[in-house]
């Protein structure tokens, strides 16, 4: 059985709350604090992405467990404009060049897991997973 | 492993606090290199030593903790910048490998043979300036009376100018009669060009064959730098002039074609704007510079004097060539 909370992101105060939402549940599964830290980043990336690039969205956070294991998933969704050259987004140095941004490969190697579905014109799903150690 | 590093520094940080002497931060500077190594992040860093701290004087005030958190969440970003930083490493040296196996691959493609002709030296030196070499010399030759050498530039260099060459190899390799008049050479190369190239990709090239039974030497020029003629009796240099557009601008050009009559001891010096622009620091080299090199090694062998030259002018400029550098002279010792 998964829980899952919510935070519709439509303002750049959204992005904030979908921290904390991220952060509260990340200490309550169990998560240490640079990993919380972690994750909060991670969400604090991707609802900023949302915010700037597709104007609104939801990020959604998923408690998971399997096989004796606890975590997280960060889910952000879209409808916005969608990616076009996916590969070029989760190029390091790509989103970094401008403003020192984590940008997508930071998501990555935040979170343990990482999956990507995009469509030109219809959207973006991004899923991210950690996983306590 | 986390428990280890933990032990680790605590040791340190205990020995630090009750000494603070040089030895201390210098055992603290070698532990962070083992961290770094470990691919432990800055956060992960702070958050150790906060843990460390928690044991060592637990009564700390509750604002010293939450300040760390406040730490930890700054330097993850740090940490990602780092962990960025070393992949673009990892690719960069990937990328270094790539490159000089092409350049490797691009030696063997564009190799050409020096003709062997009596009465005929020839030097030749072609440098790039970077991993590969944007200026192309290709000699072609029947061994016996004729010799000719077609040498190319395109405008820019690395990479894209390299590929380039490979499209004049080919073009080259298509015209085996070394009768081929220097003009219809260049007329072929550049239909090939103009049909395969970008317009914002320029190539000039220069054309030159050797007749040992008439002692001519006939040229063409394709926007090139002009070759120098060095006359032995009149003891002076006069630059071989011809019109032609660079390759690969229109479709039908038809290029001049221009001949001298050698004599023994005269030679043709042909090159590319690397030797004739090379520049300092402080600007560009006089030009007169090259002829003077040149004019002082005269009675050396062709290759000797192509090598003294380029061995000055790299002097001159440091050591940093910022163009590929091409020289070749046909000398006629008999």
């Amino acid at each position: 059985m998964s829980y899952r909370s919510s935070v519709e992101i439509l303002t750049e105060w959204d992005i904030v709350a979908a921290r904390q939402l991220g952060r509260n549940e990340a200490k309550e599964v169990g998560f240490g604090t640079v990993d919380q830290a972690r994750i909060t980043t991670a969400i604090s990336e991707l609802a900023r992405n949302i915010y700037l690039y597709a104007g609104k969205g939801k990020i959604e956070i998923e408690r998971i467990s399997e096989g004796g294991k606890y975590g997280i998933t960060i889910i952000a969704s879209d409808e916005g404009p969608g990616i076009p050259d996916v590969r070029k987004v989760m190029e390091d140095g790509f989103s970094t060049s401008g403003g020192l941004g984590a940008g997508m490969p930071g998501v990555k190697r935040l979170m343990d897991t990482f999956k990507i579905d995009t469509v030109v014109g219809e959207g973006t799903v991004i899923k991210a997973t950690k996983w306590i150690r | 492993m986390p428990q280890e590093i933990e032990k680790q520094y605590k040791e340190i940080l205990k020995q630090y606090l009750m000494k603070q002497t040089e030895r201390n931060l210098y055992e603290g500077q070698n532990f962070s290199r083992q961290l770094i190594k470990k691919n432990i992040a800055p956060d992960e860093v702070i958050s150790i030593h906060k843990a460390t701290l928690e044991e060592m004087f637990p009564e700390l005030p509750m604002n010293v903790w939450n300040s760390f958190d406040l730490l930890i969440e700054m330097m993850i970003r740090y940490g990602l910048a780092h962990a960025e930083h070393q992949s673009l490493l990892q690719q960069q040296e990937e990328m270094k490998v790539e490159m000089d196996l092409a350049a490797k691959v691009q030696r063997t493609l564009l190799k050409t043979t020096r003709p062997k002709i009596n009465g005929l030296e020839i030097g030749l030196v072609s440098v790039p300036a970077r991993k590969m070499n944007g200026d192309y010399i290709y000699f072609l030759s029947d061994n016996l009376n004729n010799a000719g050498v077609a040498v190319a530039d395109v405008i820019g260099k690395g990479i894209p100018a390299a590929l380039c060459m490979s499209m004049i190899k080919y073009g080259m390799d298509s015209l085996q009669d070394v009768a081929t008049d220097p003009k219809k050479v260049l007329d072929v190369i550049n239909r090939i060009v103009e049909k395969s190239v970008n317009d914002d990709m320029f190539i000039s090239m220069f054309y030159g064959r050797y007749n040992v039974e008439n002692s001519l030497f006939t040229y063409a020029t394709a926007g090139h730098e002009p070759a120098l003629f060095y006359n032995a009796q009149n003891d002076e240099f006069t630059e071989l002039h011809a019109k032609g557009l660079l390759l690969g601008v229109v479709a039908n050009v038809s290029y001049e074609q221009h001949a001298v009559t050698m004599e023994a001891g005269d030679f043709v010096v042909m090159m590319t704007d690397g030797v004739t622009e090379c520049r300092t620091d402080e600007g560009f080299i006089d030009p007169k510079i090259v002829i003077t090199l040149i004019h002082s090694m005269r009675h050396e062998p062709a290759q000797t004097i192509v090598d003294s030259v380029f061995k000055e002018l790299e002097k001159m400029q440091n050591f940093e060539l910022r163009d590929d550098f091409t020289l070749v002279i046909f000398k006629k010792t008999s």
